[in-house]
């Protein structure tokens, strides 16, 4: 059985970018900053791939929900070999409080309206930092969910998942269909090579809104303020161990 | 408080969810219901596993607690999250709280978003502070902006940020125990098949006083070595970097940072660790920073209140000796 594949993929800002709030507090500034596709969803993506070249996977699906840029990051993941791309259009004001609820309901739709069975998410998001999107999409199909996988593996009907928790791994066994979020440690993410971008551009993207999959985006949560942290205050270099030990003798760590 | 917020008060009810082993609880339960308790109201805990007499004992004397909910059941083993919604979702539906917690950790994190789509919520992450019942700060951007939200969900589904919120004390009070409403916990969409726990006599990483991280600098897994001998004198659990982790020294357990554990002891030591924006979010809460690096240009110097600019291999072995 030859199993068709979602895979979520999320435009944020990039992971190396010092991010900066806002002067008037409502967010960060996106305007003319780098994007790029969450790295975790590069490595669902990657996974997803994968299981293409391992004849697990019959075709792959990636859907990314977000302004019309979230075209491009759906390019990368065409590049990285996914078959076609599903742009959820959502922005402005319905983008800002866009939350993982929304994405796991849209997610779940698509799922269904394109028969996959398998929905391979990144952890989380690495802007609104939520891990929560694989999780509850898996709960509205009333699908299993196998969270933080370091390692997947097909067995017959089932997907035996490695997962990274607090302690060690812990291994779960989950029926198809499935939902499943990946961690740092699965794999590697491929380059997109040239000649694969260029056919990435002949694949198919079909844009849709949240409407037309029936899916409300109504708000969930009022946005009262984005913050600086609290600043550190400016520390000391010390010359020695000496010096260094008797520092922290001085203010009481040991 | 005005006697209207008073009233209020009175009816936020909370439900925790404990985090255990079966023999043991998770500290991070006890932060856990130090926030539900900030949140004003009645505070339950829910304790499901396969056979939880000890973690009911120990729970019933934090004070804080008024009730603790039972459910002992074999589908509970592995504590699968499928198995255990459907159990929330029942004691919901006979208690109908207005916030239900739990530790955001991988059990935490893994569960609460799937109890909140059931109840068509939007849950919130890693919660740091609790302004009002339904007003709460998070940290977004791997910690590099706070997010003051409020919610306009009926009921609040949240993680907390261990680290932010004190421990219950675990000894004075006097809670009711009751067994939940029967659900129907049995399927067949999971199944635990077991762990691989990292063995370590060192204290556990997150609610330890003392911290010592390794990065890249450290070259390999047998120098961690080093490390865990000055960790001895200290006290001290040992944690890593991504870097560290993904050079296969040290197991993925032991990360600090965005994506791997957040800690925020009283003193964290980093060796040989650059400072990325990404491991500076898991320790910048840090009481007291050092850092030991031979680049005076590493940003890991940007935040501590101590910097050392040395070889590793020779301050740490001499640290060790010092102390």
């Amino acid at each position: 059985m030859a199993l068709r594949v979602l895979v979520g993929c999320k435009r944020v800002i990039d992971y190396a970018v010092r991010i900066r709030v806002k002067p008037d507090k409502t967010g960060v500034v996106t305007d003319g900053i780098k994007h790029s596709m969450n790295p975790f969803d590069e490595i669902a993506v990657e996974e997803a791939v994968r299981m293409k070249e391992k004849k697990i996977a019959s075709e792959v699906i990636a859907v990314s929900c977000g302004p019309m840029q979230s075209q491009e990051t759906l390019r990368t993941a065409l590049a990285m070999g996914v078959d076609r791309g599903i742009h959820v259009d959502v922005s402005g004001k319905d983008y800002e409080l866009l939350q993982p609820i929304h994405v796991s309901k849209i997610l779940a739709k698509i799922a269904q309206e394109e028969k996959c069975d398998i929905i391979l998410l990144g952890k989380q998001a690495i802007d609104d930092d939520s891990n929560q999107t694989a999780q509850m999409t898996a709960s509205l199909l009333n699908w299993p969910q196998a969270t933080y996988a370091s390692k997947i593996e097909k067995t017959n009907g089932e997907l035996q998942v490695l997962r990274e928790i607090d302690g060690g791994l812990e291994t779960v066994r989950v029926k198809i269909p499935a939902v499943i979020s990946a961690d740092l440690r699965l794999n590697e993410p491929r380059y997109a090579t040239l000649p694969n971008i260029m056919k990435a551009k002949k694949k198919p993207i079909k844009k849709v809104t949240p409407g037309d999959l029936g899916v409300e985006t109504d708000p969930r949560i009022e946005i009262l303020s984005v913050e600086d942290p609290p600043e550190r205050q400016a520390g000391i270099k010390v010359e020695d161990v000496d010096t260094l030990i008797a520092k922290l003798k001085e203010v009481g760590r040991i | 408080m005005t006697r209207v917020q008073i009233l209020f008060r009175r009816l936020e009810s909370t439900l925790v969810i404990a985090e255990h082993t079966n023999e043991k609880l998770f500290p991070v339960t006890l932060n856990a219901v130090t926030a539900a308790n900030k949140i004003g109201g009645d505070v339950a805990c829910l304790v499901a596993g396969t056979k939880v007499a000890p973690v009911v004992e120990a729970l019933s004397k934090v004070p804080g607690i008024k009730k603790i909910l039972v459910a002992e059941n074999e589908a509970f083993h592995g504590f699968l999250p499928e198995a255990l919604t459907p159990l929330v979702l029942a004691t919901q539906k006979q208690f109908n709280f207005t916030h239900i917690l739990a530790g955001a950790t991988a059990f935490g994190k893994a569960l609460l978003p799937r109890i909140a789509a059931k109840l068509d919520v939007s849950p919130i992450s890693d919660v740091i502070a609790i302004k009002s019942s339904n007003t709460f700060v998070r940290p977004i951007y791997a910690g590099n902006a706070l997010l003051t939200l409020k919610s306009r969900d009926a009921v609040k589904v949240l993680t907390v940020r261990g680290t932010n919120f004190e421990a219950a004390a675990l000894d004075g009070g006097n809670a009711a125990r009751e067994n939940v409403p029967s659900a129907d916990s049995s399927q067949n969409l999971s199944q635990f098949v077991g762990q691989e726990l990292s063995k370590s006599d060192r204290p556990e990483l997150t609610s330890a006083k003392i911290v010592i991280s390794g990065g890249r600098g450290m070259k390999n897994g047998e120098n961690f070595k080093l490390l865990y001998d000055l960790a001895e004198k200290l006290g001290a659990a040992v944690g890593a970097s991504r870097a560290a982790v993904d050079a296969g020294f040290v197991p993925n357990d032991m990360q600090v940072g965005q994506t791997g554990k957040i800690v925020a002891p009283e003193l964290y030591i980093a060796v040989g660790i650059s400072g990325a924006i990404q491991h500076l979010a898991g320790m910048k809460d840090s009481k007291t920073i050092v850092a030991i690096n031979k680049d005076p240009e590493a940003p890991i110097f940007q935040v501590a209140d101590f910097g050392l600019v040395a070889d590793l291999f020779k301050a740490i072995p001499e640290l060790t000796a010092k102390l």
